[in-house]
Parts: structure tokens; C-alpha cells; sequence
């Protein structure tokens, strides 16, 4: 799914339009336990950096990375599966 | 010497003592126009052509091979667009790893606009460029001596010897702090890198290159370069440079160990943190490390105010707005990132006060986060 543009659904939508880095990354970080084990999150963010700042944030803390994918109104959404 | 607290040499590293003496005495007497034929014009001359010469033998290439130009910026697109123009027949594609400095970038966006073609050779998880090459003929290979922003050392020679294409190596990062790699066709060097004043670059065109000028041209010496030649700036730059190839081993070394140290204590003190590039094959005298949930822009000024210099390749601190494509491209943390880079006289105890510092001022940005 990382290159397509696919819609997915997702357990939890993180609206982070018009924030800038690292706000993103430490929604991600606060919200990402409020879906269980397996589930997906979508962090929707406007900022360029949150294309590879969410993956690393992944690599990082060990969560997976599933990729992109938009939002309703075409915002780039990055998914992450809670593994822990 | 530097202001105390100043960790950026990899912007640009102050002025060394041998080339400040130098710029004084150059500024005195090497006024004249070289081209001319009268005392003081051959007084420019042989200033100029001495400072060719101490170049070549510090980078070891032939004097011949040396041209003087007002940045390392403008050497660098001169090199990889004259490469480029001397290969019109065989290809028009420009191949370059994706951490180039953004030189490389701007000068194959400016090929891209003219009919030709750009590819991106991809990187590791530490920086270090891809040795496969795309298939099909190529133009010009541009890959970096080493990362400026990580430090990484890039396979030069072995991309060279893995086509047939003419290398453009930026060795601007590089110069004077490694030896160079082989191979390469053309390269490019910048003086204030190495201690030596800006506004002196220099770009290195191998004998049996096929280069052809991109630009206008002049008429001045030295077919490749373009304008009034700064003959006090090449004479300072040349003594730096020289200056830094003799201590260039007994530096390196100590410098290589700080880094090393500073690469452990960062890890060790700062939760949260991912140092980046690679730890052992890389320059001796920078690091960056990204910390999580933390704005760079915030580091950057906190840092300042205690005193310390730092870079950072974080999007909040660009005047782009956009994270460092180099991180990006190594898909490493792009915020709360920082480069920390020694001049030659950057103490122990400047680096240790830094570290010191360092985990307080992470915590106390993450604490007004909420975090």
C-alpha cells in the first residue's frame, strides 16, 4: 500500500492538519495506545516531514509502519499498526 | 580561534592561523591582474600559480588539473554541467545519490530544465550510496567524497569503476580532513571548509577528462574559470590548506575519538535519541543525531543561548520550510535534529561543557510538549 493512494480504514484518524514537526510525531506518540494491539492509526498531516518522520518514529519505537494512504478530503495519511 | 562555544565547522571552520598571516601579506601585494606584463602583474602570477601548485600537491592531483572559483558551490556546477556538456553524444542523464549537497541538486534541476535528465541513486539506512547502477547508458555520475550534513564516507572509487560514465565528486565536506578517494573525472573543494577564506573554491578537472565550459566562458589563464581571479583568497586557501594536510593525521585522529565520544555519550544521555550516519567509516569531525519529540528550531535557539553553535538539517530551521533531503533520504528522524562539528582548536572540555548541557536542554523542550 505505500505507494498507492488507496483509502484504508483505520481504527483511529490523528487530524494533524497545519501542524508543523515534531507536533505530528508526539500526537502520534500520545494517541497511537488508544486503538489495541493490532489496530490501525492514521496520523492526517500536511507537513512534508511527517512522510518519513512516521515511519522512523515506527522503526524507532517498534511499532509498523503500513504506509500511505489519504484521508476523505485527500490529506495524506500515514498508517501505523500498534504491535506493542 | 573561534568563539568558545562554536561546534559548526562543517558550515564553515574559522580561519586558520597560517592563512590569516598569508591573506595579510597577499592582500598587500597581490592586487595586480596576472594576466598582464609588468612587475606587479607578475608578482599576481607567480602568487597564483604558487597557490596552484601547493593545491595539487595537497590534493594530489597536477597543477594543470587546478582551477580557482569564487565558491565551492559554483566549482561544483561547473564540474558536474561541464562533465554533462562533454557528453551530449552519449547520454544525457545525470545519475547522483540521493545526499548530495543541495549544489549538485540545483545544478541538475538546471540540466533537467534543459533537456536533460536526472536519476537518483539510492541510499542506506547510514548514508551510504548504492553501488548498482541503473540500467542504460549514463551522462555523469555526481556522488559526494563524503556526507557533509552525516559524514559518511561514499564509494567513490567503486562506483567509478562500476561504469563507464565520468564521476563529478564534490569533495567539499572532505578536503583537508581525509585522504581522497580514485577514480573520479572532475571534483569540486571549498576553502572555508578547511580553514581557508570564503569566496575561494576550487574545481579539479583530471587529465584525458572530456569537459567542456557550460557556461560563457573568459578569457583569463585558466580556460575553465571565469572572472577576476582572487589571488590573495587562493594564496590563503593554498596555505590552509597546507597547514591542515600536515596535521591533517594528528588531527583526524583526535578528532575521529571526540566524535566517537560524543556518538556514545549521546546515546547513552539523551532518551530518545538516534545518531545517525555511519560510526566508523565517516569524516573525523562531525555528528548529528535527531531527538525525538523535540523542535528543532527550539534546540538550535535553547543551545544558543548556553553558548553553543550548532547546525540542524530539521524543516523548522530551513529557510525551505522542507526537512534535510539528506535524512530524509536515509529515512532517519528529520526533527529535533543537530549537527555538531569541531574546528581544529575545539577543546575537550568545550565538547564535554556541550554534553553536559545537552540532556537538560532536550528534557526541558519534551517537558513543554507535554511529554
Amino acid at each position: 500500500m505505500s505507494d498507492s493512494a488507496e483509502p484504508t480504514t483505520w481504527a483511529l484518524e490523528i487530524d494533524c492538519r497545519g501542524m508543523r514537526c515534531p507536533a505530528p510525531i508526539i500526537e502520534l506518540a500520545k494517541r497511537h495506545t488508544e486503538v489495541s494491539v493490532g489496530q490501525l492509526v492514521a496520523v492526517v498531516a500536511t507537513d512534508v516531514a511527517a512522510r518519513v518522520d512516521v515511519p522512523a518514529w515506527c522503526r524507532m519505537r517498534g511499532q509498523e509502519y503500513v504506509g500511505e494512504s489519504v484521508a476523505d478530503d485527500g490529506t495524506p495519511a500515514f498508517v501505523v499498526r500498534r504491535v506493542s | 580561534m573561534s568563539t568558545p562555544g562554536y561546534l559548526d565547522s562543517a558550515s564553515s571552520e574559522p580561519l586558520h592561523p597560517a592563512a590569516r598571516e598569508t591573506l595579510l601579506a597577499a592582500l598587500e601585494h597581490g592586487y595586480a591582474d596576472p594576466r598582464r606584463l609588468h612587475g606587479a602583474a607578475r608578482n599576481a602570477r607567480l602568487m597564483l600559480d604558487n597557490a596552484r601548485e601547493v593545491v595539487a600537491t595537497c590534493l594530489g592531483v597536477r597543477p594543470d588539473e587546478v582551477t580557482f572559483t569564487p565558491s565551492g558551490t559554483h566549482a561544483v556546477h561547473l564540474g558536474v554541467l561541464g562533465l554533462l556538456a562533454g557528453r551530449t553524444r552519449v547520454s544525457p542523464v545525470l545519475a547522483h545519490s540521493a545526499v548530495e549537497h543541495s549544489s549538485v541538486v540545483h545544478a541538475g534541476d538546471w540540466h533537467g530544465a534543459r533537456g536533460g535528465a536526472v536519476v537518483e541513486l539510492p541510499v542506506d539506512l547510514e548514508g551510504r550510496c548504492t553501488t548498482e547502477l541503473p540500467d542504460g547508458p549514463l551522462g555523469v555520475i555526481a556522488v559526494q567524497a563524503a556526507n557533509h550534513e552525516v559524514g559518511t564516507i561514499q564509494p567513490v572509487a567503486e562506483i567509478a569503476s562500476a561504469s563507464d560514465a565520468p564521476v563529478f565528486m564534490d569533495a567539499c565536506a572532505a578536503a583537508g580532513r581525509v585522504e581522497l578517494p580514485t577514480g573520479w573525472a572532475a571534483a569540486a573543494v571549498s576553502a572555508h571548509k578547511w580553514g581557508g577564506p570564503a569566496g575561494v573554491g576550487a574545481l579539479l578537472v583530471r587529465k584525458g577528462a572530456r569537459w567542456r565550459h557550460p557556461f560563457p566562458g573568459d578569457d583569463r589563464i585558466d580556460e575553465r574559470s571565469l572572472g577576476f581571479e582572487n589571488v590573495p583568497g587562493a594564496l590563503a586557501a593554498a596555505a590552509a590548506l597546507q597547514a591542515m594536510t600536515a596535521e591533517r593525521e594528528e588531527l583526524a585522529a583526535r578528532q575521529h575519538a571526540t566524535v566517537a565520544r560524543i556518538r556514545r555519550r549521546v546515546a547513552e544521555e539523551v532518551p530518545d535519541v538516534e545518531v545517525v550516519g555511519s560510526a566508523d567509516h565517516r569524516l573525523p569531525h562531525l555528528v548529528t543525531f535527531s531527538c525525538l519529540y523535540v523542535d528543532g528550531e527550539a534546540l538550535v535557539t535553547e543551545l544558543d543561548r548556553r553558548g553553543f553553535g550548532v547546525a540542524s538539517g530539521s524543516a523548522c530551521t530551513a529557510s525551505t520550510l522542507q526537512p534535510s533531503h539528506v535524512l530524509a533520504a536515509m529515512g532517519v528522524l528529520t526533527h529535533g535534529n543537530v549537527r555538531v562539528s569541531l574546528t581544529r582548536d575545539t577543546t575537550e572540555e568545550q565538547v564535554d561543557a556541550f554534553l553536559d548541557v545537552l540532556p537538560g536542554v532536550v528534557a526541558s523542550i519534551r517537558a513543554d510538549a507535554g511529554l
